[in-house]
């Protein structure tokens, strides 16, 4: 089965940096494949590339870019805006800036289902109203009438999410959903979003910093560091055997309760993220690695410790794992 | 028994917000009657979701706003009584976002050396030095003291904020969500070095976050704030082990630990949050609590002490 | 767009830096009296009109005097000006401001109301009652004037010190221990000062303006000073037979006020900018 968008080698510069460096990542048909990285990485920025919606100084480069076996690197502007929106949609960490205030929640959901799939705008709003049940809004009735600024932010990251439902899309890229939000917020959208996604069948990319929502919510699991895709696993072997020592140390920051102390120094990571340049050879993070070593600035290898995981770096699995 | 170093005392705040032009104005119940007690070398931890009133609170300690009810006492004196200088000799604050925490049009230097200098007579090369001590204590090179704080990252700039708090020496450090602005990598360097910072120098931590795990990684006690008022209260590990208010429990479920066998919890929150200008009658959380009966729309619950617990719901007893 | 913004930024620092040193130095580049009548030398035309003489580059006016040492003269007129009225308009407003912004509350409400009734006088009328009950005089118009243009400046004052107020940056200072005057001073002006220094081109460009008008209605500077609005009064008899004694203050008038304008709108955008940065 081929995966419902597959990105290989993808470059993306703004003037004299780079922002993403041959990142590769594949999404299957109903899985959540969660994009995992600090703030920087290039994470959002690859989510705005597969979407098209690069600001106008950015240069693009990929040699593979595909959805559902089309070719999205050739595609003109009008011909991508036909295609999100409707069989790919987007959903934003702030949903105050992506929902017009000046329309009604009704008339902007309305809207998108009138731009792609034309009909009445009576049946346009009716289904408005489902998809605001679906996504357990009381009152759908009510709230369609309702402005953005009369709804707290759970319930206007609901109503971004029914809005990018109105086409059915095959493709959710979602990035930073849930970082705005409460805790408890979080755990209901979160749900909703792994709801929705056993009962439609969606993808979901899903963009975060937070390594809590990628345990719980995703399937398999890209972590990105200065622009590349350092590591990729099925959840379960990412959290259980991290390789990339870029992953050992973002996991170790974080404190989980049973596995370090209260009050035990925490994990960290010493050092800074490096600007990249067009120029820049080698590992983007063996200044801040404890393993490197003289072949860290030179051509680095993917690795394989087994089919479905893989990571950058010149020291081999069997070495990683006694280290 | 000795004196705790800050002790909130029946402390209420409202505001008057006016909705439109000819629209009566409304009361907003930001904090109501909160008590609690942060003893020396203790780091009280107050957890809650945003409109909680948890940073209202800090700024009513830090004496950025008058309570309108009740009493704050740093040290066994009035907040209120304090001159400006012998509070800032107790009482520092640092708060969530570096990039607004710091004048832009300051060097670190002189930020850092600003308590030093309102304090006033202080040699140059006396504040220097301390200046210096402070930066290689935060874990900064020198050559920093002389850079605009737009030219350092985030970590940076928030590892000033602390040097500026701590260049007096004072007894209480109010951290208003010091990490939640940062990265992972970052958050845990900063942890980290507050938890070295206490220890080498004695302080006492009020530590106010709406990340439950950090606040479980650092606070030796906890209080958890709900629409303004303190709902439960005890020892860090007893809280996070048997927490007793179902608002505490639907809190820690909703923590995402990073353990993927988990899967996602329920909270069994429903989607009416809760809003500082229409405070529900009875229990205020009762709209949202998953296990409310009719008493609890009705009569507002009373605070029930164990010391050192507390908690206040109708179907729950102090741990 | 970018590119031609920052053009615009430098052409207009060029006039009115060009204007500045004209105005300072204006003994220097004139060889005549600005003052001295010669009446059989009245109403020559500029050097390169025909009957031009090359003693008198920009002609003489209807008694006889030197055009462009009047002219330069002028330029002085307008800078000082311009620049006092600032100066007086910037310490009332930004002082007004910056209390209703700092303190909120009830002396808030008061600056407010004192703005709100300041935006409801007529500016023109008021400078003119004034100018013709109490005289005219250069003190008088830069006093005048001054007491009239600071709204703007307290109206931007007022905004962006509530912003910068509410600033953790001035919290985080409160609690140093610092004074009110210090936090006002070292933690807030510095921070507001970007966009005021672009009120203060409007200001400067619209007083500059202001004085042309009152000089013109015969209510400004007194003759014989050289004003350029003045000049284009004194002028504007003989202008369908010499166009150019209007002409030539009325561009200078013209050239000036567009470059502060430009210098204006370049120095909000850079400073724009810089704030991303």
């Amino acid at each position: 089965m081929t995966a419902l968008l597959e990105v290989q080698g993808l470059d993306i510069s703004f003037g004299g940096l780079t922002a993403v460096r041959g990142a590769s990542l594949e999404v299957n048909r109903g899985e959540t494949h969660c994009l995992v990285g600090e703030s920087g990485c290039g994470k959002s920025v690859t989510a705005l590339a597969m979407m098209g919606l690069l600001p106008g100084n950015a240069v693009r480069r990929a040699e593979t870019l595909r959805f559902d076996g089309g070719d999205l690197r050739g595609l003109s502007e009008k011909e991508m805006s036909r295609l999100r929106g409707d069989r790919m949609a987007m959903i934003f960490q702030e949903p105050m800036t992506s929902l017009n205030p000046a329309y009604t929640v009704g008339s902007q959901m309305a809207e998108v289902m009138l731009r792609h799939r034309g009909g009445s705008r009576r049946a346009a709003l009716d289904r408005a109203a489902e998809l605001l049940a679906r996504v357990r809004i009381t009152s759908p009735g009510m709230r369609l009438g309702q402005y953005p600024h009369q709804l707290s932010g759970g319930l206007r990251q609901r109503v971004m999410i029914a809005m990018a439902l109105m086409c059915e899309p095959e493709l959710l890229i979602a990035d930073e959903p849930t970082t705005a939000l409460d805790v408890t917020v979080q755990a209901q959208i979160l749900r909703l979003l792994a709801d929705l996604q056993t009962d439609l069948g969606l993808a979901i990319l899903l963009i975060t910093h937070d390594l809590g929502v990628v345990a719980r919510t995703a399937h398999r699991v890209s972590v990105m560091y200065a622009g590349e895709v350092v590591e990729s696993a099925p959840v379960r072997t990412l959290f259980s055997r991290p390789m990339h020592p870029y992953t050992r140390g973002l996991l170790s920051c974080v404190p989980v309760p049973g596995k370090i102390r209260p009050g035990d120094p925490l994990g960290s990571i010493p050092g800074m993220v490096p600007q990249v340049t067009p120029d820049f050879a080698g590992c983007a993070f063996r200044q801040r690695c404890l393993l490197t070593r003289p072949d860290c600035a030179g051509p680095i290898a993917r690795r394989r410790p087994s089919a479905d995981h893989a990571y950058l770096c010149q020291i081999p699995p069997e070495e990683m794992v006694r280290s | 028994m000795t004196t705790p170093l800050i002790e909130v005392r029946d402390v209420g705040r409202q505001f008057r917000v006016r909705a439109g032009l000819l629209a009566q104005p409304k009361r907003v119940v930001a904090v109501d009657g909160v008590s609690l007690q942060l003893k020396a070398g203790e780091v009280l931890g107050v957890v809650g979701e945003s409109g909680c009133g948890k940073s209202t609170l800090a700024k009513i300690i830090l004496g950025l706003l008058e309570p309108t009810a009740g009493e704050v006492l740093i040290d066994g004196k009035h907040l209120a009584s304090l001159d400006r200088k012998e509070r800032a000799r107790l009482i520092q604050p640092v708060f969530q976002d570096p990039f607004s925490s710091l004048n832009p049009r300051r060097r670190v230097r002189d930020v850092i050396s600003l308590p030093l200098v309102a304090q006033g007579g202080m040699s140059s090369p006396e504040v220097n030095r301390r200046v210096d001590e402070m930066l290689e204590r935060v874990g900064l090179d020198p050559s920093m003291a002389d850079r605009l704080p737009a030219h350092l990252s985030g970590g940076q700039r928030q590892r000033v904020a602390i040097a500026r708090a701590l260049v007096l020496r004072p007894r209480i450090v109010v951290c208003d969500e010091p990490t939640s602005a940062l990265d992972v990598s970052v958050q845990a360097q900063i942890l980290n070095l507050l938890a070295e910072l206490r220890r080498e120098l004695g302080l006492a931590y009020l530590f106010i976050s709406h990340n439950l795990a950090v606040v479980e990684h650092v606070a030796s006690e906890v209080a958890v704030m709900y629409l303004g008022r303190i709902v439960e209260q005890n020892q860090a590990a007893s809280l996070f082990r048997d927490p007793r208010h179902p608002y505490t429990k639907a809190l820690l479920a909703s923590v995402l630990t990073p353990e993927p066998d988990l899967g996602l919890p329920e909270t069994g929150l429903g989607d009416a949050m809760p809003d500082p200008a229409n405070v529900p009658p009875g229990c205020r959380f009762h709209p949202r609590c998953p296990v409310a009966i009719e008493r609890c729309s009705r009569d507002v619950p009373a605070t029930q002490r164990k010391e050192p617990s507390l908690v206040e719901c109708h179907l729950a007893v102090p741990a | 767009m970018r590119g031609w913004r920052s053009a615009g930024l430098w052409v207009g620092a060029f006039i009115v830096g060009f204007t500045l040193l004209v105005a300072i130095f204006a003994p220097m580049l004139s060889a005549h009296d600005p003052f001295a009548q010669e009446l059989s030398r009245r109403l020559i035309p500029p050097i390169w009109m025909e009957g031009g003489k090359p003693e008198h580059w920009l002609g003489t006016d209807q008694l006889g005097r030197d055009y462009l040492a009047r002219l330069v003269y002028g330029a002085r007129i307008s800078m000082l000006i311009g620049i006092m009225t600032v100066v007086t308009s910037g310490l009332i407003g930004i002082s007004l401001g910056v209390a209703g912004g700092f303190f909120g509350g009830r002396i808030d409400d008061v600056i407010l109301f004192i703005i709100t009734a300041r935006l409801s006088i007529p500016l023109i009328l008021v400078a003119l009652a004034v100018v013709s009950l109490v005289g005219s005089s250069l003190t008088v118009v830069v006093a005048t004037l001054g007491l009239l243009l600071w709204e703007r400046f307290a109206v931007v004052a007022r905004v962006a010190t509530m912003q910068v107020r509410n600033l953790d940056y001035v919290a985080a200072a409160w609690s140093a221990g610092c004074s009110q005057p210090y936090i006002v001073m070292r933690e807030i002006l510095p921070n507001i000062l970007s966009p005021l220094a672009v009120v203060a081109t409007l200001e400067m460009a619209l007083a500059i303006l202001l004085e042309a008008a009152l000089s013109f209605l015969g209510l400004g500077v007194p003759p014989p000073l050289p004003s350029w609005g003045l000049m284009i009064a004194e002028g504007k008899d003989y202008m369908f037979f010499s166009a150019w004694v209007i002409m030539v203050p009325g561009l200078s008038l013209f050239a000036l006020v567009f470059g502060i304008n430009l210098l204006g709108d370049g120095l909000r955008d850079l400073l724009k900018t810089g704030r991303v940065a």
